[in-house]
């Protein structure tokens, strides 16, 4: 556009060295050169190294290692453990994200209503997703105990929810799901209130029953902020480590390990970086797919909605 | 459809239900941290007889007013430095269309899907050979890197939807490219820039496993590896350990309440970017 207009600023001259600039004042490239080399040093060179480091032996500290080709991944095929922390990182996952966001879903229609407390709802219900997620763990660690709140409760149907291999897994997905419902609220919210009212109203009046409404006029208009919410939620799944760790410790036995907790284990327990280092590679390509997925479906959704 | 009915009124009273349940915990947390470690009555009846003394005992033994400001530090610095290089790298990646652009615009990206999990070992090595370990600006170089591709997406999405009519405008009145970015450009990506604020703040604030790894066997700590250690250290002295918690997200929920609005829109806000 500046570009046509040939204009000057009087007194300034166009550096000699760049005659042929496509626009004046156009952004110079090394403006993104700090957001560059801190990407670079944090994320981008040790990922690579990362990966190298998953075909060696490495320990951590000898400098003297062997590459070993595939072999901390045949391994792991041979290791019952990393087999189920890849099961209970997935199930975890899947499950949050269904539970998680079919509630978000409710609170959000619930609170996107005339009810005179929907304010107030609103800010409560959204705080545990402030709150430091290690602290929420350990608060429902108590409360999840033999002698803990929940059990009070619930006087003889109580149960020992942690301690019990076939429990714990849930009850990781619980405490997920308190506090994050909140989350998947507010952004379902934000994805109703853009709905015009005109069109909810113009419904109404033709007699369009509530459940056709939300299936037939709600649901496609939020599509966006679906397609936000199963992204956010699958892949904070995926990697779920601080409530594992607080909560269960990923026990009883190996109940509740994920591929998070087992990378943590294997390097600082075990001494095992190389191994723990293409667990970590492992969970890099489940998130690489899953986002891919999102990324066609959303596509897709774009290119129907438009 | 606008009136209160009775269906309304029903929906109100399910929606009060929903929410006693989900703040149950929060109450059997303050009403536990103020109770008598002698009192080994139900958790969940109200304790009549308060006490203080769990909480001047897990500020003193859990050390968290170091962590505090531990926290608040590393909080601060990182998410100012990540804001700052990310709108400036968002301003030419947003407008430039060469090749260069798109390239590097695209392998910040890939910092989007990689897990921090596979680049926090070999950067622990880094770390621990630079001497930096148990340092909490170890800590603030991690944020600082880390947060950039979600930040940058952000400014990024937002930018490329403002016009450059004004950016355009500066540059012919003779504005340098850094001029026309800190006080044309940076001023419209205020609305942005606050979603962004909140949700790394919050992030950075909230981060465990960082620490975890990093402070470990030193003596600086931030609040939710205090916490943690504390736990550790008082395994079921629970009337402490709620006290310890409850002071640690006390200067959370004030910040939350007081910003509520800014804070659920940050956070809301984030798939408009």
């Amino acid at each position: 556009m500046t570009a046509d207009l040939k204009v000057r600023p009087p007194g300034r001259a166009v550096p000699a060295s760049s005659p042929r600039r496509r626009s004046r004042g156009a952004p110079p490239w090394w403006f993104v050169l700090p957001a560059l080399l801190l990407f670079a040093f944090v994320v981008l060179v040790p990922s690579i190294r990362g990966i190298y480091y998953a075909f060696t032996d490495w320990d951590g500290l000898d400098p003297d290692f062997a590459v070993i080709g595939l072999r901390n991944f045949t391994d792991m095929l041979d290791d019952g453990d990393a087999l189920q922390a890849v099961w209970h990182t997935l199930l975890i996952a899947v499950a949050i994200t269904v539970i998680q966001n079919s509630i978000g879903l409710l609170l959000a229609l619930g609170v996107n209503s005339m009810i005179k407390t929907r304010n107030l709802l609103r800010v409560l219900l959204f705080a545990p997703a402030v709150i430091t997620p290690i602290v929420t763990a350990y608060l429902w660690r108590n409360l999840l105990g033999p002698d803990g709140a929940v059990n009070a409760v619930l006087g003889p149907w109580g149960k020992d929810w942690l301690g019990d291999p076939d429990l714990a897994l849930w009850m990781v997905v619980l405490v997920v799901v308190w506090q994050f419902a909140g989350y998947s609220m507010v952004i379902f919210l934000a994805g109703l209130q853009s709905i015009p009212r005109e069109i909810y109203e113009a419904a109404a009046i033709d007699g369009t029953g509530s459940i056709r409404r939300f299936w037939s006029i709600v649901r496609p208009l939020l599509a966006p902020a679906i397609t936000i919410n199963l992204m956010l939620s699958i892949i904070g799944g995926i990697k779920l480590f601080d409530q594992v760790y607080a909560l269960t410790g990923g026990g009883p036995g190996h109940a509740t390990d994920t591929i998070s907790t087992l990378i943590y284990k294997d390097a600082f327990t075990l001494g095992e970086f190389g191994y723990s280092i293409a667990l970590a590679v492992v969970l890099t390509v489940i998130v690489s797919i899953v986002s891919a997925g999102q990324f066609a479906v959303l596509n897709r959704n774009e290119k129907a909605a438009s | 459809m606008n009136r209160y009915t009775k269906r309304t009124f029903a929906l109100e009273m399910v929606m009060i239900a929903v929410g006693i349940v989900f703040a149950f915990p929060v109450y059997v947390l303050v009403n536990l941290a103020i109770r008598q470690p002698s009192d080994t009555a139900s958790p969940i009846r109200p304790t009549l007889d308060p006490t203080f003394g769990n909480f001047t005992g897990a500020w003193r033994e859990a050390g968290l007013g170091g962590a505090l400001i531990n926290s608040v530090l590393v909080t601060a610095v990182s998410v100012v430095i990540v804001l700052a290089v990310s709108a400036l790298a968002a301003y030419p990646l947003a407008r430039s269309t060469a090749r260069w652009s798109r390239g590097t615009f695209l392998l910040i990206m890939l910092g989007l899907v990689l897990p921090f999990q596979l680049a926090s070992l070999p950067l622990y090595q880094t770390v621990r050979d630079l001497g930096l370990l148990g340092s909490i600006w170890s800590l603030v170089l991690f944020y600082a890197g880390l947060q950039v591709p979600f930040t940058t997406f952000l400014y990024v999405g937002f930018l490329r939807a403002l016009p450059r009519d004004f950016e355009d405008a500066a540059s012919i009145d003779g504005a340098s490219p850094f001029k026309t970015f800190r006080y044309v450009v940076l001023p419209m990506l205020k609305p942005i820039t606050v979603t962004a604020l909140v949700l790394n703040a919050v992030a950075v604030w909230n981060d465990f496993f960082t620490p975890l790894l990093y402070l470990s066997g030193s003596d600086q700590q931030t609040v939710p590896v205090a916490v943690a250690g504390f736990v550790g250290q008082f395994v079921s002295d629970w009337n402490l350990i709620f006290a310890a918690l409850l002071i640690s997200i006390v200067p959370v929920l004030a910040v939350y309440l007081a910003l509520q609005r800014s804070i659920i829109n940050g956070f809301a806000g984030g798939l408009k970017g």
